[in-house]
């Protein structure tokens, strides 16, 4: 029986790798995406385009503009002299945040009159708006610091002293690349098994394959083990360019990381191979791994976190392998996960898994006619 | 798509084609569109990618993606309880955005953390009151899970607001006003409440236009070079701007149901406001459908195989419409190189036209130019197309 099983192995790798275009789909666009991705994914901000619009000639008010001007953070583009200028730079996108300092400022700043900045924002993209004005107020309350201490006045009775774990510098690239190991692997994985069954049901090959002595058992081993064998390969290509390149930490062990990898490939099989399953051509298998591939990447927790969404759409996230996945990977490279808490997220995706791939089976035989 | 007569004779030399009658060009045309309206309209897959597809992404990615963390789980540890403890952790449990649990010891804490229970900790020391009266003023210890960078820096932002209300409440209680010496007033434009869904919502309508127009008709006319039907049809005396035009006009009536849907769910299901001009919407959207379906058809035309055509469109169109355009991830922030490579992502230019036609009303400098990056990008990529289809059969 193995023999015969080896035999469809190796044919169903033949009809993979025979295709000089498919090897090349499998191999270079992942790389390049990994690459451009790692570069891109970020929700980090830096080079803020700044107009200052001062209308305070005084020592204090250039003192605060200048620390706008200092920073690495702040890219300062324009210098304004007129209220309706703000619009202009704003509109555009010339310029994502307007620092207005009012005439009064220096005079009330030595006054002890509270000395007013406004701080003005582009919300097209809130995200970005959100960290400008945390960075942006960060500065403002170094200056007050400063000029408290400066004037022998009382500091606050406490402070905020902010630190974070596995990731101290809150870069978002060691988030986004091993989040990048589970979706490429999604991806590559889904669309190889989504085509074994349709292109045979396509050629006709597939009702040829259902009545020899194969049992649905072994076409099952036989369709799953060579994108099992791209996949952990695929995977195993990303792991490595996210530690060398990238330079991410790798602080779990990498046993356990196989582990999560190869269950999860199991499980994304399953489901492609109950898409090839379902459809009656390719064209439909790839759309229908698309509808399968795209959901399933936006409610993993890939971009945004799954503690964001409605209740009921978290239920549903529960059904999804790369939600685990995710955990697993992003878990063992940055936090060092223990195996404990690994196998939490192992067995709802080996679930998944036999789920799938049982359903996958029956599908062969009953999607016929 | 007008032909120049030069390229019209010599078209006529390589298909063996009988002389055109007058009104003949209209006629094959109008055939054309028929055939491709009927072969979409049999096939449901189609229909569905058009109509069913655009509903269920914005319901999907408008629910499903949100930056905006809410009641996000923190351990409070208090190693020794006292009144001034006791109003901190009021402040922290009136926040809404933190879901504050209880600890005294430290290890616990971190426990908690290790398992993802909570994303963040607060230490106030055994000596907080105390030092609450020194010069130097009590350190109140945040500690964020930094995996999840984003969000632990948006945590790290909630824990500073409840930290200045807090101070802002003691000087109160104490009979003085707590003024810091400078006070920044912060100004939202477009989008006053930083709702992070106004902002999503508009580009995600770029991401299903390019799945729309894009890897369909990829899909479509790989199948038709796979089957050889683009061939017969190049036998006969249509000419290759008319089956590519053939091909165009259904799949942008699809495309364009598909957006007037988008937009009605934006504004009605989503409430994100839409302050532009209605117009203007309409011929940014059209030149980015056709510059999709261009995408599509070149790239079939180049693999003439749906696997690959499949593989090439998702790689080359939907994934940088999701991470390259602008409609998650901040362009201005990524390095020289990337930033580079945005300028050939055509979803880049509808991104930033509906973002802005969205919440910021019709903003010409940024509306022109972004039309006519995109006029230039379906030029590009029609004549491509025509160019390469027409080589093949020499």
């Amino acid at each position: 029986m193995w023999n015969r099983i080896g035999a469809l192995i190796a044919k169903e790798f033949v009809a993979v790798w025979s295709d000089k275009k498919s090897r090349f789909v499998i191999i270079v666009p992942p790389i390049v995406q990994l690459l451009v991705f790692g570069y891109a994914a970020t929700f980090d901000v830096d080079h803020v385009a700044t107009a200052i619009y001062n209308e305070d000639g005084g020592l204090a008010a250039r003192e605060l503009v200048a620390r706008f001007e200092g920073s690495p953070t702040f890219d300062v583009v324009a210098r304004l002299d007129h209220e309706a200028e703000i619009a202009e730079v704003v509109d555009p996108k010339i310029a994502s945040l307007v620092v207005h300092v009012g005439e009064t400022f220096s005079r009330d700043l030595i006054a002890h009159r509270p000395a007013r900045v406004q701080l003005i924002v582009d919300g097209r993209e809130s995200n970005t708006a959100l960290i400008i004005l945390g960075y942006a107020s960060r500065i403002i309350a170094e200056f007050n610091q400063e000029w408290l201490s400066l004037h022998g006045e009382p500091q606050p009775p406490a402070s905020l002293v902010v630190r974070a774990w596995f990731n101290p510098n809150l870069l978002s690239r060691w988030f986004i690349v091993p989040g990048i190991v589970a979706l490429l692997t999604l991806v590559v994985t889904t669309v190889v098994t989504a085509l074994t069954v349709a292109r045979e049901r396509e050629l006709g090959t597939f009702e040829q394959l259902l009545v020899t002595p194969f049992r649905p058992f072994e076409i099952l081993v036989g369709k799953a083990v060579p994108p099992l064998v791209i996949g952990l390969v695929g995977g195993s290509v990303i792991i490595l360019i996210a530690v060398l390149w990238f330079k991410v930490p790798f602080r779990g062990e990498l046993a356990l990381l196989y582990a999560g990898l190869f269950v999860y490939i199991l499980a994304v099989i399953g489901v492609g191979l109950m898409i090839s399953s379902i459809s009656r051509t390719q064209q439909q298998a790839i759309l229908g791994a698309f509808l399968f591939i795209v959901p399933a990447v936006i409610l993993s927790g890939f971009a945004t976190p799954i503690a964001n969404m409605p209740p009921i759409i978290q239920d549903v996230t529960l059904a999804n392998p790369m939600r685990y996945f995710l955990i697993i990977v992003r878990g063992i490279f940055l936090e060092g996960l223990p195996a404990p808490l690994v196998y939490d997220q192992l067995w709802p995706m080996a679930l998944i898994a036999v789920l799938s791939l049982s359903g996958a089976a029956w599908l062969f035989r009953h999607r016929l006619g | 798509m007008t032909a120049p007569p030069s390229a019209r004779s010599r078209e006529g030399g390589a298909a063996p084609a009988p002389k055109p009658i007058p009104g003949g060009r209209r006629m094959r045309l109008i055939g054309l569109v028929r055939k491709e309206s009927l072969q979409i309209l049999r096939d449901p897959s189609s229909i569905s990618i058009a109509f069913v597809l655009p509903v269920i992404l914005l319901l999907l990615f408008g629910f499903g993606i949100s930056l905006d963390a809410k009641h996000v789980p923190v351990a409070l540890v208090i190693e020794n309880p006292t009144s001034e403890t006791a109003s901190f952790a009021g402040s922290l449990i009136g926040s809404r955005y933190l879901a504050p649990v209880i600890f005294s010891h430290r290890r616990q804490a971190e426990e908690a953390m290790e398992e993802h229970r909570v994303d963040a900790m607060v230490v106030l020391r055994a000596d907080f009151a105390r030092r609450l009266w020194s010069p130097a003023g009590a350190p109140i210890q945040v500690i964020v899970n930094g995996t999840d960078a984003n969000t632990g820096r948006i945590i790290g932002g909630y824990m500073d607001g409840v930290w200045q209300g807090w101070l802002e409440q003691r000087a109160l209680e104490q009979g003085r006003t707590l003024d810091p010496p400078v006070v920044a007033e912060q100004r939202v434009w477009f989008n006053a409440e930083v709702r992070s869904r106004n902002f999503l919502v508009p580009g995600l309508i770029a991401i299903i236009m390019t799945l729309i127009g894009t890897l369909l008709t990829a899909l479509v006319v790989a199948r038709e070079w796979e089957r050889g039907t683009m061939e017969a049809l190049m036998v006969t005396p249509v000419r290759i701007g008319e089956i590519l035009l053939g091909k165009l006009i259904p799949y942008f009536v699809l495309g364009m149901g598909g957006m007037a849907i988008s937009t009605a769910m934006a504004v009605w299901v989503f409430d994100v406001p839409f302050r532009g001009s209605f117009a203007v919407l309409l011929v940014v959207s059209a030149l980015f459908m056709i510059t999709a379906l261009g995408m599509g058809l070149l790239i079939s035309t180049v693999v003439r195989s749906q696997f690959v055509a499949g593989q090439v469109a998702i790689v080359v169109a939907f994934l940088p419409a999701f991470i390259l355009s602008g409609f998650i991830f901040d362009i201005a922030s990524m390095p020289p190189v990337v930033r580079a490579i945005t300028h050939v992502i055509p979803a880049r230019y509808f991104v930033s036209s509906l973002q802005t036609l969205f919440l910021a009303g019709t903003v010409w400098p940024i509306v022109l130019s972004d039309g006519a990056a995109l006029a230039l990008m379906a030029t590009i990529f029609l004549g491509l197309t025509r160019r390469k289809s027409r080589k093949s059969l020499e």
